[in-house]
């Protein structure tokens, strides 16, 4: 058993000449909710690309449920939900999961994943009809069939009411309550409060690796949202 | 390769085609009504008709699933879902070969009708058999298949896919001999048209309308559209990496 999720060591992305992730270190532990923080453009998605191993000229040592990330082992053990629903618009609910466990071997899940997305009130409901809330929990739905060990989220609650965003996070807990490890992108500073750790990305650089009250307790501040303010406005660490 | 991969992708892009019915109708009632048009055209000459309706039968298949499969994968590039798949436990090949026979179905449908209204009330004689007709025109919907999954590798905007029709079906089409006997054209063309593969599909139906005897050359021609066939599948799984941006 390897302890950590993912381990990264001189993480480097390289894209259109220039460096987008520059030297990153550090792990996340298994079983955790590790909250990917930080002002757009900053590198989230391609540090989450990279995990997956669908980034292209990712080098440094980066180390994913322990193997190289990108190994096609790793593909039926990451579910990877992208930051726009990754889903078939011209398909119902049903048929879009059908396919996707096909392709795991989870065909018997699907019924209990749109259970836990609470989506089975629409399963035969064609996607492309359906609001983008609905749709993004068809996306995620996806991920969750494979019982995948390291879940990576793209902005999972983006434009979602707060209703969703709880359900959705309760959902999170659970997953990681029962051994999942979960790697959430967000630009939502109240949900920094339901992560273990929190990474916090600026210009390619971490600036923080830390839990929300170590971050409240560097920065001198009392929320995650000034905490936030205080690093990826202030100078580098 | 995953039996299982690839059938359960014929599956589900058989779904997404069985949801737009307008799609479907287009497909298969636009090659027979060319077919009668063409006929009604060549009222008073039916022996023109006999010449080019059956490499007719071949270029329609070609043309129609050419198109209908290029903007279909290139809705599979552009929606995220290609990056869905490809980070999942699924071979390239299993998703193309799965699109293929998709495709491949639609045409066997599409030719198969195509080919009995030709072949029967609208009066095409036809010098070999029948079923040799609709398996030249079978394999043309793939190869127009095979090689709209590639070029769509080449298209950002369905703009752009709807283009390449012009773009390389039409200059198979004036150069496949239908139009104008090969003999007859500047040398440069006709090398141009050796490496087009639709020349061996019209040469190879001509040659079925011809004659009843399975010719070398005919043989050479079904080798030539399995052969491209394989390669522009094969040509465009290596448009898929695993990583990319």
């Amino acid at each position: 058993m390897v302890s950590y999720a993912v381990e990264a060591v001189g993480l480097r992305v390289r894209r259109g000449g220039g460096d987008v992730l520059h030297g990153l270190d550090f792990t996340v532990t298994r079983g955790s909710v590790t909250g990917l923080l930080g002002p757009s453009g900053g590198g989230k998605t391609t540090l989450m690309r990279a995990v997956v191993g669908v980034q292209k000229g990712v080098r440094g040592h980066l180390t994913v449920l322990g193997e190289r990330a990108g190994s096609p082992s790793l593909r039926a053990r990451i579910g990877y939900v992208t930051q726009s629903p990754a889903v078939y618009a011209d398909l119902s609910v049903r048929a879009n999961l059908d396919y996707f466990a096909a392709l795991l071997g989870a065909g018997a899940r699907v019924n209990s994943v749109l259970r836990d997305v609470a989506l089975h009130d629409v399963a035969d409901q064609v996607v492309g009809s359906l609001s983008g809330g609905q749709r993004a929990r068809v996306s995620l739905a996806a991920a969750l069939l494979g019982c995948p060990d390291l879940l990576v989220l793209d902005e999972p609650t983006v434009g979602l009411d707060p209703v969703l965003r709880r359900d959705l996070w309760a959902i999170f807990g659970d997953l990681a309550a029962t051994g999942t490890t979960l790697l959430v992108s967000s630009h939502v500073m109240d949900e920094a409060v339901r992560c273990d750790r929190l990474l916090l990305l600026r210009d390619g650089r971490l600036v923080a690796d830390d839990t929300l009250n170590g971050l409240l307790v560097r920065t001198g501040t009392s929320d995650a949202e000034a905490a936030f303010l205080a690093l990826a406005e202030g100078p580098c660490s | 390769m995953s039996a299982r991969a690839t059938l359960a992708t014929a599956r589900r892009v058989g779904l997404q085609l069985r949801g737009d019915r307008r799609t479907v109708a287009l497909l298969f009632v636009v090659p027979v009504a060319l077919l009668v048009l063409l006929r009604y055209v060549f009222n008073d000459a039916p022996a023109t008709f006999d010449r080019i309706g059956g490499p007719l039968l071949a270029l329609f298949p070609f043309t129609t699933m050419f198109l209908v499969t290029s903007v279909a994968m290139l809705r599979e590039r552009t929606s995220g879902t290609l990056e869905r798949l490809l980070s999942m436990p699924i071979g390239k090949g299993d998703l193309l070969t799965g699109y293929a026979l998709a495709f491949g179905i639609v045409a066997v449908v599409q030719t198969g009708l195509a080919s009995a209204l030709a072949l029967g009330p609208l009066g095409l004689d036809v010098a070999g058999s029948a079923s040799l007709v609709v398996l030249l025109a079978v394999l043309n919907a793939l190869l127009g298949t095979a090689l709209g999954l590639l070029l769509s590798a080449f298209a950002r905007t369905e703009f752009q896919a709807v283009q390449f029709l012009p773009a390389v079906v039409l200059p198979q089409a004036l150069l496949c001999g239908l139009f104008a006997p090969r003999a007859a054209m500047a040398v440069p063309l006709r090398w141009l048209s050796d490496v087009f593969p639709l020349t061996y599909a019209v040469d190879g139906m001509q040659r079925v309308a011809a004659s009843p005897d399975v010719s070398s050359r005919l043989l050479l021609d079904v080798g030539v559209i399995v052969g491209c066939v394989l390669l522009f599948v094969a040509l465009g799984a290596a448009t898929l990496p695993r990583r990319s941006r």
